[in-house]
Formats: structure tokens, sequence, C-alpha cells
């Protein structure tokens, strides 16, 4: 008993050398993807119409920034993501939670969800435009929509594989109905929904900034149409380097929480 | 029935019990009026072929299991439910949560049993120093040999403090070297701690080295063929495994089983099968 277990060994976090060597690829790769950016179109070699210089895409983003022209858009896509993920995450929740309870169910709804959430689903903008306006509502009906699917997924085939071994220990030492789903269930659970959550804003932020291009009064979306309509493409790429950095920031935060939720 | 009984720790009446629809084919017939008495405070190991149903006795005296008909008493109690109170109850392997670590798994345990927050603490340390694990307290089960997840089981089903202790194959996933030194650690647990056992396994040496009596299954449907006594105080020493009396006794468990085993595998033989349903 005095020795660690292989186990233990295997199980502790790799080396900082390599995560180090891992995070030097990594910065390296868009390094070069941005230093290419700059050679293409520091000589003129490019048309700026289709590609518009490096140098002038960060002085103009640099101007976005400092002259807060951007605050209103900003707020509007980071409002109807949230709102989005709010309504996908409380309805994909339950009904993944309901139709894992039986057997019976998971078989019915499995297949139903599985090809809904096949379908484009942004065929049902123009629809959604009709009933709720240009405005923020739409793109919040789309973005909650299309997110529903891989939410109530993942929810499903979560709470419907928690090994049965977990659970009847549980009963057996006594757990009530709710201490079975705080304290066995749901932490069971957690790592495969968290899977599905990502993958649901993942999708959401693609469809509400595409339906923001479609039609909209504002956000990113809308002013990436609008300065590329008005062929005004330097200031259109610093809109787009606004939606990287927060796909970015959305990608980094969740991949960190499902890091956390599947570490053991 | 509970007359006698002062020293009756769990009685077992009539059962049957099958699974299946009543209309399915394949339904099959797995125990069948099947009776036994289990005294307080002893050892005692169900053994026989596999499918026999001694699982399945296991949960219906956990209360996981309704038998369809005949009855099981603890203390002179009718079994409906799980008794949290009063059995607790250890699986083969993987009963662990294995998002919590050595000390939350015991810990939880009491939470489900109803042990005051106070208490919580101080009973799982103090099973884990029992089981030999004090200094495993914050890891994990991922990083746990088998046997070492197997004992931090066992403390878990020890802080429950109950009387009864039902466990179903614990040392079964393990190599026989752990599982001998951890039968040996749990005839010396038991010899100290006064728990009425009720253990299923699939291993003679295991059954003999353990039991004060050990209950022969019949093939499918499971009843009691025989039972056998181990006369031999616990804690039983490593030197009883090579003494002749072990021997014999492993002989003769071997002679009880063998006709049992041989129908059990004729059975499921396509072709053979006789009429279980």
């Amino acid at each position: 008993m005095a020795a660690l277990p292989p186990m233990a060994r295997a199980a502790a976090p790799r080396g900082f050398k390599d995560r180090l060597a891992v995070r030097a690829v990594q910065l390296g790769f868009l390094a070069a993807i941005l230093l290419l950016w700059y050679l293409m179109t520091a000589n003129g070699a490019i048309n700026p119409l289709l590609l518009p210089p490096f140098t002038g895409v960060v002085r103009q983003f640099l101007r976005v920034v400092a002259a807060g022209d951007f605050i209103a858009d900003l707020r509007t896509t980071v409002y109807e993501l949230l709102m989005a993920l709010a309504i996908a995450l409380v309805c994909g929740g339950t009904v993944g939670y309901l139709t894992s309870r039986t057997r019976f169910r998971i078989r019915v709804f499995d297949p139903l969800l599985s090809g809904l959430y096949s379908v484009p689903g942004i065929v049902i903008y123009p629809l959604y435009v009709l009933f709720f306006g240009l405005g923020p509502p739409s793109k919040i009906a789309i973005g909650a929509t299309i997110a529903f699917f891989p939410v109530a997924l993942s929810t499903m085939t979560a709470f419907g594989t928690v090994d049965p071994v977990l659970v009847r220990a549980a009963k057996s030492m006594g757990a009530s109905d709710w201490q079975l789903f705080r304290y066995v269930l749901l932490p069971a659970a957690f790592p495969l929904i968290v899977t599905g959550v990502r993958m649901g804003i993942i999708i959401a932020f693609l469809a509400i900034i595409g339906s923001e291009t479609i039609a909209s009064l504002s956000g990113l979306g809308h002013q990436i149409v609008t300065f590329a309509e008005s062929m005004n493409m330097t200031v259109m790429f610093a809109y787009i380097v606004f939606v990287i950095l927060i796909a970015l920031l959305l990608n980094g935060f969740v991949s960190s929480l499902e890091a956390r939720a599947q570490r053991r | 029935m509970t007359g006698s009984a002062t020293d009756t720790a769990i009685e077992v009446r009539d059962v049957v019990h099958s699974f299946g629809e009543s209309d399915d084919p394949r339904r099959v017939l797995a125990l069948n009026n099947l009776n036994l008495t289990i005294r307080r405070g002893e050892l005692v190991c169900f053994i026989g072929p596999s499918g026999c149903g001694k699982s399945t006795m296991l949960n219906m005296i956990g209360g996981l299991l309704t038998p369809a008909e005949g009855e099981v008493r603890i203390g002179g109690d009718l079994v409906t439910a799980p008794r949290p109170r009063q059995v607790a109850y250890m699986f083969q392997e993987g009963a662990l949560f294995p998002w919590a670590t050595v000390l939350d798994n015991i810990k939880l345990g009491m939470v489900f049993q109803g042990v005051a927050k106070s208490e919580q603490q101080d009973r799982a340390l103090a099973a884990l120093q029992t089981v030999g694990l004090a200094d495993f307290a914050s890891h994990y089960p991922s990083q746990l040999s088998g046997g070492m997840k197997q004992r931090v089981a066992l403390a878990r089903a020890l802080s429950l403090q109950t009387d009864i202790l039902l466990m179903d194959e614990p040392f079964g996933a393990l190599d026989e070297q752990t599982r001998m030194v951890l039968g040996e650690d749990l005839s010396g647990l038991l010899s100290r701690a006064n728990k009425t056992i009720v253990f299923v396994t699939h291993s003679l040496g295991e059954a003999v080295f353990l039991a004060d009596r050990v209950f022969v299954f019949t093939a499918r449907p499971g009843a009691i063929k025989a039972i056998l006594e181990i006369e031999e105080p616990h804690p039983r020493k490593p030197s009883f495994i090579t003494s002749g009396k072990y021997n014999e006794l492993r002989t003769e468990l071997y002679s009880l089983l063998h006709e049992e085993i041989r129908k059990s595998m004729d059975e499921q033989r396509p072709g053979v099968t006789a009429s279980a349903g």
C-alpha cells in the first residue's frame, strides 16, 4: 500500500514542457496565417477590395474600439446569443431529462430529435421573421431552436446512460428521489450535457450571426453586411475580428467547463 | 414466526420469483420455493452455478427487488424496500461515484442514510482507517487499484454502521492474490464488528475460507441444495488454507456443486433446454 498504483501515475497531468510545446505550435500557426495575410496584402498584390491590408484592418479595428461604435451592435448580438442559449438550456434540458426516464421514450424520441437536428434550422428563419419581425426576437428564436437539439439529445443520452450500479448503490443506502438526482444522476450526466451545450453554443452563434446578415436591423452580422455592401472592406474586416474574438472567448469558456467536468 | 427468533437476523420463506412477462416464452423461473434462515452475527456465503439466483436472493434481502411470492423478513419485519439503517450493500465493482473523492464517496453514503453532518467526517475517516486507506482520503476512484476501490466500497458500507452487510461478489473482479488478502482482512474485521454478513461468491476457496455456513444453491430455478458448516473461529489465518480440514471442506463443496454446474451448463446448450419457463 506504500507506492501509488500505476493508474495514479497515468492519471497525473502531463508535463509543463509538453503543454508549453503544444501552445507554442498553436500560436505559431496563428502567427503564420497573420503573416501570410500581411505579406499578401503589403505590396498590393491582392486587390484591397477583396482582401484589405492587414495593417489597415488593425488600425481600423483599434479606431472602432476607441470610438465605441461597435458597442450597440456587440450588445445586440451577445444579448441575442445569451437569450437563445437560456431558452435552449431550459427547454432542451427539460425535454432531454424527461425523455431519458424510460427506455420507451428514448426509443420514440431519439430518432425524432436526431432527425430534426440534421435539418438545417435556418430554413425556418423567414418564418420567424414573419412571426417576430426584423429585430432581436427572430434571432433569439432561431438560435434557441437550433441549439435546442444538441442540448436535448446530449441531456437525454447523458441521463439515459448513467451506470445503473451507481443508482442501485445510492438506493441501497437510502437515497431519496431528490438526492438521487442531485448527488448521482446530475453529476454523472454533467460531462456529456456540457458537450451538448458546447455544440449548442457554437451553432447558435453561427445561426444568429448568419440570420443577422440575412435580415436584421442591428447586430454584428448586420454591420458586416452593411459595410460589405458599401464596399467598406477594412471596417467590415474589423467587425469580423469581433466575431472571431467572441467565438474564441466562448469556445475557451466552454472548453474549460468541459475539461473540468470530464477531469475524472 | 418472530417468537423463537431473537437470534434470527434474516428469514426467507417460500420465495418464488421469475423474470420476464408472464406471456413471454423466454420467461425464466429464477427462484423456486426458497427457504433459508440466517442467524445474527454469522457470515453466510451463497454459492451456486451462474444464473442460479443467488444475486437475485441477495437483492431481495437488500430490498432492491420484491419477490413475486413468499416473503423476506429482517428482524421479524417484512422487507418491501431498502432498509439503509439496518442493511448495507456492497457491489462487485464500479459502485463508487467517480466524480467524488474517496472521503466524499463514504460521506455521501451517510448523507443518503441520514447521518448528522457533524458525525460524517469522523465516521468516514474511522472507516478508512479500518480498511487501511487513511492516506487516500482525497484521491479519486480512478487513481486507485481495483483492490483499493473495493476497500473503499467496504469502508463506505462499514461507515453506515448497519447490523447486516450484503456483499455481491465483492472481490469477484480482483486477481486471486488480492482477493485472498482482502478475505483475510474481512475475516479479521468481522471477528471484531459482530455483523451479520451475506456474501455471494463463485469461489469455492473463498466460501470455505470466509463462511460460518455455506449455502449451496441448485441450478436454476434456485433453491437451497445443502448447507455446509465451517467450524473454524474468526479471524481465520492463512494457515487455515493449507490445513487438511480446509481441503476436505473444499472438496465436499465441490462435489455438492459439481452436479449443479453440469445441469446449469446443459441447460445453456441449445436444444437440450429443459422446460424452464
